[in-house]
């Protein structure tokens, strides 16, 4: 038995060493890396409407099943993220794959039942206590992975070597790659931090401050918005962001109240997925002194489209910049992308100077 | 020898050049058409301008914008390589200081600039779609066998213009063979057309923007007046063109380089020199990046496309 499943930013890490838990007897197979290889294949195999991040599934699955893949893990959520994984089964199905999707969230999150169903059915003779100790474990790590990487967005473009914070970072996940426990976790919390702060830094108190907001996937994966925020430290920016995975895995039930609260009067109801939350970080964004705002989105998505007037108003209002980044499968984005923030870095920067560059 | 400063804008559609003085007056200025090739669209822009500026003028510095600005930036060796929102901007407003809003469409793209006392606060420029835009105009005006220079005029002779769905190119483009199979009027088609154009920019590009007056319109499409009219209409404003605003790109490309820091190495042997592209995939990582290697004389000058640079 060999499982996969689809990729997102780095969090491949913690998900691979939870799966190798729960199944002992398979091999957890992570697809290789997203390549614009992994785009095209998923391309090719979506519908073309759909959102992209479907389509960078499927071309995962796609990779991973020609190497062996024959179980694949997908998740769920509150749009169109709901029915990825009946659409895909069916579409890798129809390529004539054989292998089995084990469905893991319904609407109302993941659901340790259906996780410990599908172990149980694998073989896998696991006690409730064991999968909550792995949780336990994944939940911890994608804490971790959260937290360090916050801390490194705000002063990456300030650092005397430009790379200094995304190579210890990814020393940080070669290492977590081995952690089987909390103490090797909390080991390797402390030992980071650490390294983290002992990082010379020097953030002049006039840097440009972005808050990057927008759909889940597409703000999180670094390929699918074409590496937006490396691009902004190249601009010197201070850069900050809501939505990860702690957030949609451990705050976001919680939160659901007080976010729409923030998004008032902006909102009323929620809109959507990450929609709702758009309004209220930029609404925080704005409050807090940021200079601009980056809304990413793939085309098309629902929940964000219907963001977009309410983060209009509330731009207009507060007066805080907002730039609408939309990302498919075009090759250009890239190009498109570094234009577009060009020009609203600069206008940022006029803005604080009070003239022409 | 009189220090000038040397803007370029090498768009998908059409190259442009302007030369401007200390005191950014416009002294001289080209346009020639990309067709394909901004490497030689480079070279033939400034072959325009080179007998003119060669014995009297130094070029202090360069600027570049447009789609092709990296790689006119490194065969110019410009001082300021500059997107089109920023460069445009400056060029509209050395022309007009108080412009509060700017429409601009190209070839192949459209943008919207709001302006408060006098720097940029707003932008928009169209994604993933190019309807609207100059390349969808002239192949419309292909198509009814009129040449782009005088369409404006034909779309000015109507009195019933033809309605055509403004949302998307394509959807436009059936309206309008309905309409001429079904025996509609050239101008009417023309007038039609430009109305979807300036629908679209307002509906799409502007949408939740506040449009001040005074409204400046530039780019290539500016100089259609049945587009001019249109947005005119929509916006119940004056819409204030300029005849030179096709090169307001370059212009304010020429303004951003004199304000950069800059030392020019630019003389003319540029004509002379020889320049070849070479694509290459990179493999080594997985973003295999497209890669496209500048070559002058032989040697690689610039490299474009990287992701890890």
């Amino acid at each position: 038995m060999t499982i996969s499943f689809p990729h997102l930013a780095s969090y491949h890490i913690p998900i691979t060493t939870l799966l190798q838990t729960l199944f002992p007897a398979a091999r957890v197979l992570p697809p290789p890396a997203i390549s614009p290889r992994t785009l095209h294949v998923g391309a090719r195999h979506s519908p073309d409407f759909v959102c992209a991040p479907f389509k960078y599934n499927v071309g995962n699955f796609i990779e991973a099943l020609q190497q062996g893949a024959d179980v694949l893990f997908q998740a769920g959520g509150g749009c169109r993220f709901g029915f990825y994984a009946d659409l895909q089964e069916q579409i890798l199905r129809d390529l004539g794959y054989n292998f089995r999707m084990i469905k893991l969230f319904g609407s109302d999150g993941l659901s340790l039942k259906k996780l410990r169903a599908a172990a149980l059915e694998a073989g896998a003779k696991l006690s409730y206590p064991r999968i909550i100790h792995a949780l336990l474990i994944a939940i911890k790590s994608i804490r971790l992975i959260d937290e360090l990487e916050f801390y490194a967005r705000e002063s990456a473009a300030f650092t005397s070597d430009k790379n200094t914070h995304e190579s210890l970072l990814r020393s940080f996940k070669n290492a977590l790659l081995h952690v089987r426990t909390l103490r090797g976790i909390n080991k390797l919390a402390a030992q980071f931090r650490r390294t983290f702060n002992s990082v010379q830094t020097s953030v002049p108190h006039n840097a440009l401050k972005i808050g990057i907001i927008g759909e889940l996937f597409d703000v999180m994966e670094p390929f699918a918005n074409r590496f937006l925020e490396r691009e902004l430290y190249k601009h010197r920016a201070v850069v900050t962001r809501f939505v990860n995975a702690t957030y949609l895995l451990t705050q976001k039930k919680k939160l659901a109240r007080k976010v729409l609260q923030d998004a008032a009067p902006y909102l009323k109801y929620p809109v959507g997925a990450e929609g709702t939350l758009s309004v209220a970080a930029c609404a925080a964004l704005a409050q807090g002194g940021y200079d601009g705002v980056i809304h990413v989105k793939p085309f098309a998505c629902a929940p964000e489209v219907n963001a977009v007037p309410a983060l209009n108003s509330l731009s207009r209002d507060t007066r805080i910049p907002v730039l609408y980044l939309s990302f498919d499968t075009q090759d250009a984005a890239s190009l498109g992308m570094k234009t577009r923030v060009e020009a609203f870095i600069d206008m940022l920067k006029m803005k604080k100077q009070g003239g022409i560059l | 020898m009189n220090l000038v400063y040397l803007g370029v804008d090498i768009g998908s559609v059409s190259a442009k050049a302007a030369v401007i003085d200390a005191h950014n007056n416009l002294l001289f200025e080209n346009y020639i058409f990309t067709q394909g090739d901004p490497v030689g669209a480079v070279r033939t822009v400034l072959n325009g301008l080179t007998d003119a500026l060669k014995d009297k003028y130094r070029i202090a510095a360069v600027g570049t914008t447009g789609s092709a600005r990296r790689l006119a930036g490194a065969m110019l060796k410009a001082a300021a390589v500059k997107n089109e929102i920023t460069a445009h901007a400056a060029g509209a407003l050395s022309l007009f200081p108080d412009v509060r809003t700017i429409f601009e469409i190209g070839g192949q793209d459209s943008k919207i600039i709001l302006i408060e006392n006098g720097i940029v606060s707003d932008y928009a420029m169209n994604t993933l779609c190019a309807a609207g835009t100059g390349a969808f105009l002239s192949g419309q005006a292909a198509r009814l066998g009129t040449r782009l220079e005088s369409f404006g005029a034909l779309a000015l002779k109507s009195e019933t213009p033809a309605r055509i769905a403004a949302r998307c190119t394509v959807f436009a483009e059936s309206d309008l063979v309905h309409k001429i199979q079904t025996g509609a009027k050239k101008e009417d088609i023309a007038a039609g057309l430009c109305n979807a154009v300036a629908g679209n920019f307002l509906n799409n590009l502007a949408k939740g923007k506040k449009i001040t007056p005074p409204i400046v319109f530039s780019g290539g499409v500016s100089q259609n007046a049945g587009v001019v009219q249109a947005f005119a209409r929509l916006t119940g404003e004056a819409v204030l063109t300029h005849k030179k605003a096709r090169i307001f790109g370059a212009l304010g490309a020429a303004i951003l380089a004199k304000a950069a820091p800059h030392n020019s190495r630019y003389t003319f042997i540029l004509p002379s020199a020889r320049f070849i592209t070479r694509a290459e995939e990179c493999t080594r990582c997985e973003n295999r990046c497209e890669l496209v290697h500048l070559f002058q004389n032989g040697k690689i000058i610039d490299t474009l496309g990287a992701r890890c640079e």
